[in-house]
């Protein structure tokens, strides 16, 4: 490869799953603890990608079929990166991870687990997760682990067009029509007891000081950002307690057996075959 | 000029007035000299009427063609293989929104389209109402299917209409990626374990035929063509095209190492065209009158999404409103 290209914008632009896979080849290992918690990101952005990847083909409208589809795509790529990473640790590809892992091995929080619901239901899930990893994206990209960095400095800015799109569906549901504003708030209401998950420390984040970004700092601009969407939209916050969960998130909500049934059962069929 | 569309064309063209007889002239110089007609010209009822009926078709047969793909992306048995197939049919959406743009400079909205499908109305190509049952139907959806599609569009770039040229270059374009990928997935399988490979041939063996039908009928059975032939829209007939299509694929399978379920593929030397089997027109007619394996859950699906949308659709346009309504005050 020569030239730099005209639109890259930082050094992290152009990185693909498979670049990491090649540094990874050249002796590039995540350590145990930078791996788990490549693990978690990677986990978000797989098990989301998987439950928007359904909307294809069923949005409302041909756009929203694009729009989903390539948020879809853009969270598989940064599973793909993440998942790579992680499994540098322990001689594992990302489909190793993906296909061959059961329930208590993944790393997912019950939010991006939750069901698609209705286009207000997914649009609710999109909103928090798009507003939870742009927060966490834009600091990552100061990690001092190279490679998080660089996944997420590629991350960050299609998440912000996420967010974004997220952002201007829950002001057109919230202050659209009567339905649409009874759906968008029951949405909110139902994926919001899994809002304070992503958010809690435990201990692997307090041994990955300078690596891993804290979520408990996120929290503040998170709440402002969704206070200012929901003024618009013409929304109140859920007054809903948050869901025991788990911050190791060892545990998960029983959605994600049927969803892992689900995109494992071909992979495991054809034990060692490549596709 | 004419009334548009709608109703009893032979009446209203029964007495033509002076700016049709010029614009129909300027329209025969158009068509002899092989250049373009565009939206604002002048251009004969019929001629609108085929290109609405053929353009909306080919763009519903993207919309309803997602369907038997997206069934399989929930379940790609690989990240990457998802991604891809992700594209792939995101690229299909984009391809129907582009169609269906380009038909409405025919002076036909999106939503009647878009009813006319829905009703049952408007076909689609009869290929998408077979099912994908396993996962090397993704190979060959995209090798035969897509590649059927690619030589039955890249003419269609040089058709008169100018709108409709345009999409079909950079439709053409993504097809062929699309084909690509389709030929890439079943090489993979073929090389890989018995299971996968016996998955690829099964796979080529169900759709080979469906797909050589996308050509559409024997040019002794297909009457329309002959108009569209002279009109520059169709610059090779359906038997000429299937022909090309053959002669490419019996090449390529052997590179697959797999096996096309025809035993009469030969190469008539005197004719210089790929010959094939007797194709089982009953069940194309058959599948084309809705009674094939998949056209009730196809319809049902886009229906479904259609109506599932409604509130969100409504939604959309009651804040643009309110949002006009705002600006106009202030």
């Amino acid at each position: 490869m020569s030239g730099e290209s005209a639109t890259r914008i930082t050094p992290g632009n152009a990185l693909r799953p498979e670049d990491i896979a090649q540094q990874v080849t050249e002796g590039n290992k995540a350590s145990e603890d930078v791996a788990d918690y490549a693990l978690r990101l990677g986990d978000d952005a797989l098990i989301l990608a998987q439950r928007l990847g359904w909307w294809i083909s069923r949005a409302p409208e041909l756009e929203e079929d694009v729009a989903l589809g390539n948020i879809a795509l853009d969270q598989i790529g940064h599973a793909r990166s993440f998942l790579t990473y992680a499994g540098s640790a322990w001689g594992k590809s990302e489909d190793d991870l993906a296909y061959w892992r059961g329930e208590s091995e993944f790393r997912s929080s019950y939010l991006v687990e939750q069901p698609n619901g209705d286009f207000g239901r997914t649009i609710a899930r999109q909103l928090v997760i798009a507003a939870y990893q742009h927060e966490l994206y834009s600091r990552l990209v100061d990690s001092q682990d190279e490679t998080l960095a660089a996944i997420a400095a590629k991350a960050v800015k299609e998440v912000d067009y996420h967010r974004d799109h997220a952002e201007q569906w829950t002001v057109r549901l919230g202050d659209g029509t009567e339905e649409s504003h009874r759906r968008i708030a029951a949405g909110f209401t139902s994926v919001w007891p899994y809002v304070q998950q992503l958010f809690e420390d435990d201990d692997l984040i307090d041994r990955l000081d300078g690596i891993a970004v804290r979520p408990s700092e996120l929290r503040a601009s998170f709440d402002a950002y969704i206070a200012a969407v929901f003024a618009e939209a013409t929304l109140e916050v859920p007054d809903v307690q948050p869901a025991m969960t788990d911050k190791t998130r060892v545990k998960h909500s029983e959605h994600l057996g049927y969803l892992l049934a689900e995109m494992q059962v071909l992979a495991r069929e054809h034990p060692g075959a490549t596709w | 000029m004419a009334t548009q569309t709608d109703a009893g064309d032979q009446k209203l063209h029964a007495v033509p007035s002076a700016e049709d007889e010029a614009g129909q002239a300027y329209f025969d110089k158009i068509i002899a000299e092989d250049s373009r007609i565009e939206p604002a010209d002048w251009m004969p009822e019929k001629y609108r009427k085929t290109l609405t009926r053929q353009m909306s078709q080919h763009a519903h047969s993207e919309i309803i063609g997602m369907q038997p793909e997206a069934n399989w992306i929930t379940r790609a048995p690989s990240l990457k293989r998802k991604a891809i197939l992700m594209a792939k049919v995101q690229d299909e959406a984009g391809h129907g929104l582009y169609l269906y743009s380009a038909t409405e400079t025919l002076g036909t909205p999106r939503h009647v389209l878009n009813e006319q499908l829905m009703s049952g109305k408007a076909k689609y190509s009869s290929i998408f109402n077979y099912p994908a049952n396993n996962w090397a139907d993704m190979g060959a959806i995209g090798w035969l299917v897509d590649g059927a599609a690619i030589a039955n569009q890249v003419p269609l770039c040089r058709a008169s209409y100018g709108p409709y040229g345009r999409a079909m270059v950079r439709i053409c374009k993504e097809e062929s990626f699309h084909q690509r990928q389709g030929f890439e997935i079943l090489l993979e399988l073929a090389n890989g374990t018995p299971a996968q490979k016996q998955m690829a041939q099964d796979a080529v063996n169900r759709f080979y035929a469906p797909a050589l039908m996308m050509f559409g009928p024997t040019d002794t059975d297909s009457p329309n063509s002959q108009q569209s032939m002279a009109w520059n829209i169709k610059r090779f007939s359906n038997d000429e095209l299937r022909s090309r299509f053959v002669g490419m694929i019996q090449e390529q399978v052997k590179v697959l190492g797999l096996t096309l379920p025809d035993d009469e593929i030969r190469y008539n030397e005197e004719t210089g065209m790929w010959e094939h089997g007797e194709l089982n027109w009953d069940e194309f007619y058959e599948v084309l009158a809705g009674r094939g394996p998949c056209n009730a859950q196809r319809m049902e699906r886009r229906r479904e999404a259609h109506e599932n949308g409604a509130w969100v659709r409504e939604a959309a346009a009651a804040y643009a409103a309110k949002k006009a309504q705002k600006a106009q005050v202030a």
